[in-house]
């Protein structure tokens, strides 16, 4: 591997991981976000909307 | 969810967050398919194209590098558009799109800088000089973190979204800068070769890679936008049903 090539594989690897840590942060929000809701669905909390049709709160 | 919360007739319709979370999930698996595959072809693409005569090999770093600052400067065009959608048009999801967007901005802007410096070390023989076009992208980028702090820094969302639109707008001014700044002066940093008046001055065996790899970091962009959107709305819509939650436990303990 010829030098100029190391900086061409510094400069993939940077972006790969970078991209790689974005998408993981976001799906780790992702997935709090739904286990907060249905937590609160489990505990019988609705949202007004869906008390309408029925359920009651 | 019923059916017809899932239809988006018109663009008012995008303003009831319930359908626009059904849309989200409908266009998220497309969007990031053609993400996938338009960066494997671009990557194909890239790698089979000829070296460049004087630039030999580290020309590949092209192919990454300007795709992230068009799209650090379109991210901060979107942003720009969402904080007129909040003071003028007080568009719910506008709040939301402008702060589902500064992460994955200001991620973009460091890739930029990160990669453009590792091409400058190797071609101009630096990492880094202070022209106009390198220091008005870092400058973008410290706006990118202060707005990510300031939508994170006030309780209520309703006072913190003004401030973001209004810093967002205010900072709007550095995007014809980092666009005109290889013009208006003499930097190290080359003038523009894709987007000019007289068509591009790159040679068609690498610019179509690089307009393939531009669509699908695009592409990419707008997948992780959605998926920061759709993370924002349930955010703002477990913390509304708390408080009402708590409204109501206070009440029946009273």
């Amino acid at each position: 591997m010829s030098a100029h090539a190391l900086y061409v594989a510094a400069a993939y690897g940077i972006s790969v991981l970078a991209i790689a840590g974005l998408i993981g942060w976001i799906l780790v929000d992702q997935r709090a976000r739904k286990r907060e809701a249905a937590d609160l669905e489990a505990s019988g909390v609705r949202r007004r909307s869906q008390r309408k049709a029925g359920t009651t709160a | 969810m019923s059916q017809s919360s899932a239809t988006i007739r018109s663009f008012a319709d995008l303003a009831n967050p319930t359908r626009f979370l059904a849309l989200a999930d409908r266009l998220v698996p497309w969007f990031g398919g053609i993400a996938a595959v338009l960066l494997a072809i671009g990557l194909y693409m890239g790698f089979t194209a000829p070296e460049d005569f004087q630039q030999g090999i580290t020309v590949r770093i092209m192919y990454i590098h300007v795709p992230f600052a068009w799209l650090a400067m379109m991210c901060y065009t979107l942003m720009a558009l969402s904080a007129l959608g909040t003071l003028v048009w007080r568009h719910p999801l506008a709040d939301v799109a402008l702060k589902a967007a500064a992460p994955v901005g200001a991620v973009f802007t460091a890739l930029a800088l990160i990669t453009g410096s590792i091409w400058g070390k190797p071609m101009w023989g630096t990492w880094w000089v202070w022209d106009a076009r390198l220091t008005s992208v870092f400058v973008l980028f410290l706006m990118y973190l202060g707005i990510i702090a300031l939508t994170r820094a006030l309780d209520d969302p309703a006072r913190a979204a003004r401030a973001a639109a209004i810093i967002t707008l205010v900072g709007f001014i550095n995007i014809p800068i980092i666009k005109f700044s290889v013009d208006w002066w003499n930097t190290l940093h080359q003038p523009a070769s894709v987007f000019r008046l007289d068509g591009p001055t790159i040679h068609p065996s690498l610019l179509w890679p690089l307009l393939v790899m531009a669509l699908g970091f695009t592409m990419l962009f707008f997948t992780l936008h959605l998926m920061a959107m759709r993370n924002e709305i349930w955010r703002r819509r477990v913390s509304a049903m708390q408080r009402v939650e708590a409204r109501r436990a206070e009440r029946q303990g009273a």
